[in-house]
């Protein structure tokens, strides 16, 4: 608690944006607390946002600024790849009950301010690794509607071929999609050593839930990465629950942007976007600039359960989920502050929800039109090597069903 | 937690050959001393004796020498020198931003070379012995081996995972395991697993070179062993290819299929056959055990007619399990005899010698085994 304390006041000294909370405050996960006035006309003309004096803890370290520039264009951006998130999230859910998708599925509904956020604080050459709930960082980080929804349905245009499913996905500088819980932090510390192996000036966002965060791995990963300064971001992406498992019932200490102990700490508004753009923009420049990792933690909710199989009521009651949907919304706050500061009109917005919506809708229905891969030997065994240093055959369920590469 | 980790070959070592009494400047002396040493057993047509420690450490150095992607690491591979001196003197040549050490932190460091790999990079992920690889087992199978096959063939994961592995010589049941069959196991690896000073350089290269992630078992106990090293071998493009098996000693009679450490105890087996029954045992080197030279196997039972297969881990849906079914498979025409195996013993390594020797093929085991197959 002091630590977090200590940690905001030294930062007020030196903060540049001025704002300075006199005593402490939690992190709020109020989707709408930003200020922002004297609004350019221009569409792509910066101006400054003021965040709300709740959007950060931080522990050992400086707060981020407590002000964001953007434009007007980043604003509609953000707020349409939320929107197209959701909708893309809930087509899956609608695709699962009509027993089209298959397996494990894990939705992000409520959680969009996350993936979004970060992908507007970075740049494509940054890298991003998370784990099993990953369709909106596949989204975020180029993968399409169609490719997504596609490998959900086990196309063969799916982003994987196929081949991964809802908890693997990959694209350039996203690598993940890991299902093991956990197993994704160590791995996500290995890109940011390969970037700082490379002289890269970029970091590696590595995500992971209040769940995992107690594998031992994560520490592992964090001893590893403070001690030679890499250039990584672990990021608890606290939605309060694993699976059905509340932090409390799991964590001896819930404060997860102080679980790196020796490595310093920045929690975070995940429900808000521009908390979490401003969070992760500020984490960058100090991994960047050769001070190493941070732990970062978003609070955020999902709305939905763990998984499909999952009604998510039976841990939480209905009145905190109804809670959150109706007042915490990280669309409906993004949405709200734009309204509020005159960046844009309700129809405008609309036309966004629209235009979002007829996106999400014609490529679902594209991806459902595409064909299964084939049954075919080659399709199965396919990839399990680099194409040309494969074996020279593998074994089918019989000697006769061998297939020869 | 302390304990097991003195087990960490360090206290052995201080009495082996290798060790110098100038422990502090061990990386130079050592180096120029086992160059010395190796070149002083230089013999006619260009041959030379080499340790496997040595061919070990030759390859690692060519590779990090020829690819600026390749670097090294694991516990005590830098400063150390290498648990087992495997990575003697690399440090010095090739410096810390490419020979690492880490701290005793299997899955994390090992999560930390996938990731590299991902990324690009060209890691070699040294293990003090295989058996602790188990606490990073994980990451080699579910985050290396699968990563291409799940993202459709969109990630790669050029990876080098080695290590002694196998029984050793009185560490007890934690420390004497041989991982080969599960490895071998899993689609997605690549498994080699060296005998010779030959093996290990031209194996140890092509696993780098491999594209895949591919797992090197060495033995610890043939690090100190020397081999003859060809000419051809001792250049720096010298690589053996995975998957292709050698036939260590050509004969008719019988065809004894084995891998690592077993192919010198086959050897001296076949020949002591030879002088004992005027036996003529064909010995073949795996070499590679995934993929398995299936061919090599099958050509040499159609010539012999009875197969034998000598390997040091438990019997159990074990290596030598798997030939057997593949002779059904693809040579039981050729079979006039049931075929059988020598294998490790099913109990957990006991420390005491006598016991543990009963615990691992002898080379009277094989002998006895073979003759009884043979009825001779």
């Amino acid at each position: 608690m002091d630590s977090g304390t200590t940690g905001k006041l030294r930062g007020c000294a030196s903060a540049p944006s001025g704002f300075c909370p006199l005593t402490r405050r939690s992190v709020t996960t109020d989707a709408a607390s930003s200020h922002a006035e004297n609004i350019p006309q221009e569409d792509d003309k910066p101006f400054t946002v003021r965040l709300s004096d709740e959007s950060f803890e931080t522990y050992e370290l400086d707060p981020p600024p407590y002000t964001l520039e953007t434009t007007k264009k980043e604003l509609k951006q953000m707020y349409y790849d939320m929107v197209t998130v959701r909708r893309m999230e809930m087509a899956a859910d609608r695709l699962y009950k009509e027993k089209k998708i298959r397996g494990f599925c894990h939705l992000s509904v409520g959680q969009e301010a996350v993936a979004v956020g970060i992908e507007h604080a970075i740049n494509r050459q940054d890298k991003i690794i998370t784990a099993y709930r990953c369709h909106g960082f596949a989204l975020m980080r180029g993968g399409t509607v169609k490719s997504i929804i596609g490998e959900l349905l086990g196309r063969r245009e799916g982003i994987a071929y196929g081949k991964g499913g809802s908890m693997h996905m990959f694209a350039e500088n996203f690598y993940g999609g890991n299902g093991i819980v956990g197993a994704q932090v160590p791995v996500g510390a290995g890109l940011a050593f390969a970037q700082q192996y490379n002289e890269q000036p970029n970091t590696s966002i590595v995500l992971y839930g209040d769940g995992a965060s107690n594998q031992g791995q994560v520490f592992e990963a964090f001893n590893m990465a403070k001690l030679w300064n890499l250039p990584v971001l672990f990021g608890c992406e606290n939605n309060k629950y694993g699976m059905g498992t509340s932090a409390a019932r799991s964590s001896a200490l819930t404060e997860y942007y102080k679980r790196g102990q020796y490595i310093p700490g920045l929690k975070v508004n995940g429900m808000d976007v521009l908390a979490t753009k401003a969070a992760v923009q500020y984490s960058k420049d100090y991994a960047v600039s050769g001070k190493g990792p941070l732990v970062l933690e978003y609070v955020t909710y999902r709305y939905g359960g763990h998984s499909m199989s999952d009604p998510g009521t039976t841990y939480r009651s209905r009145e905190e989920i109804q809670r959150m949907r109706s007042t915490h919304d990280p669309i409906a706050g993004l949405k709200q502050k734009m309204l509020e500061w005159g960046v844009t009109s309700e129809e405008e917005l609309k036309g966004l929800d629209k235009a979002a919506r007829a996106h999400v809708d014609a490529e679902v229905a594209e991806a459902e039109q595409m064909p299964a891969p084939e049954n075919t030997p080659r399709n199965l065994f396919e990839d399990i090597y680099v194409r040309g240093s494969e074996p020279r055959w593998m074994r089918g369920r019989t000697v006769d069903e061998t297939f020869y590469y | 937690m302390a304990a097991p980790r003195l087990f960490r070959p360090a206290s052995r070592l201080l009495s082996s050959r290798l060790a110098s009494p100038l422990r502090p400047a061990f990386g130079l002396s050592a180096c120029a001393q086992s160059a010395l040493r190796a070149r002083g057993y230089a013999s006619e047509g260009g041959v030379k004796e080499v340790t496997v420690r040595d061919a070990l450490n030759e390859a690692l150095a060519e590779e990090l020498e020829l690819n600026q992607k390749t670097f090294i690491m694991g516990e005590e591979v830098a400063q150390y020198n290498g648990a087992y001196k495997v990575t003697r003197g690399l440090l010095d040549r090739f410096g810390p931003k490419r020979v690492i050490d880490t701290p005793i932190t299997e899955a994390g460091f090992c999560g930390i070379a996938v990731g590299a790999a991902l990324a690009g990079l060209h890691p070699i992920c040294e293990f003090m012995t295989f058996n602790f690889a188990m606490q990073a087992i994980d990451q080699i199978i579910n985050s290396a081996a699968k990563t291409h096959y799940m993202s459709g063939g969109i990630q790669p994961c050029n990876i080098t995972f080695r290590g002694p592995n196998g029984f050793a010589a009185g560490v007890a049941a934690q420390h004497s395991q041989d991982y080969s069959a599960w490895y071998g196991s899993i689609p997605g690896l690549k498994v080699v697993t060296p005998w010779s000073s030959e093996d290990a350089k031209g194996l140890l290269k092509a696993a780098i070179r491999d594209p895949n992630p591919v797992v090197v078992l060495e033995n610890e106990l043939l690090y100190g062993q020397a081999f003859p090293m060809s000419e051809a071998a001792q250049k720096n493009d010298f690589v053996l290819p995975i998957g292709k098996a050698k036939i260590e000693r050509p004969g008719k009679d019988l065809t004894i299929v084995t891998l690592s450490r077993c192919v010198g105890q086959s050897l001296t087996a076949a020949a002591e056959l030879k002088q004992k029954y005027g036996v003529d045992a064909e010995v073949i080197n795996l070499r590679s055990i995934k993929p398995l030279d299936v061919e090599t196997i099958i050509a040499s039972l159609k010539k012999t007619g009875r197969l034998m297969v000598v390997e040091s881990g438990y019997p159990m849906f074990g290596v030598s399990s798997e030939i057997l079914a593949l002779s059904m498979e693809y040579g039981f025409d050729y079979l006039t005899a049931p075929a059988v195996r020598v294998t490790g013993a099913e109990v957990p390594t006991p420390y005491a010698h006598g016991l543990e020797n009963m615990a691992f093929p002898q080379e009277d085991t094989i002998v006895s085994q073979a003759a009884k197959l043979l009825r001779v």
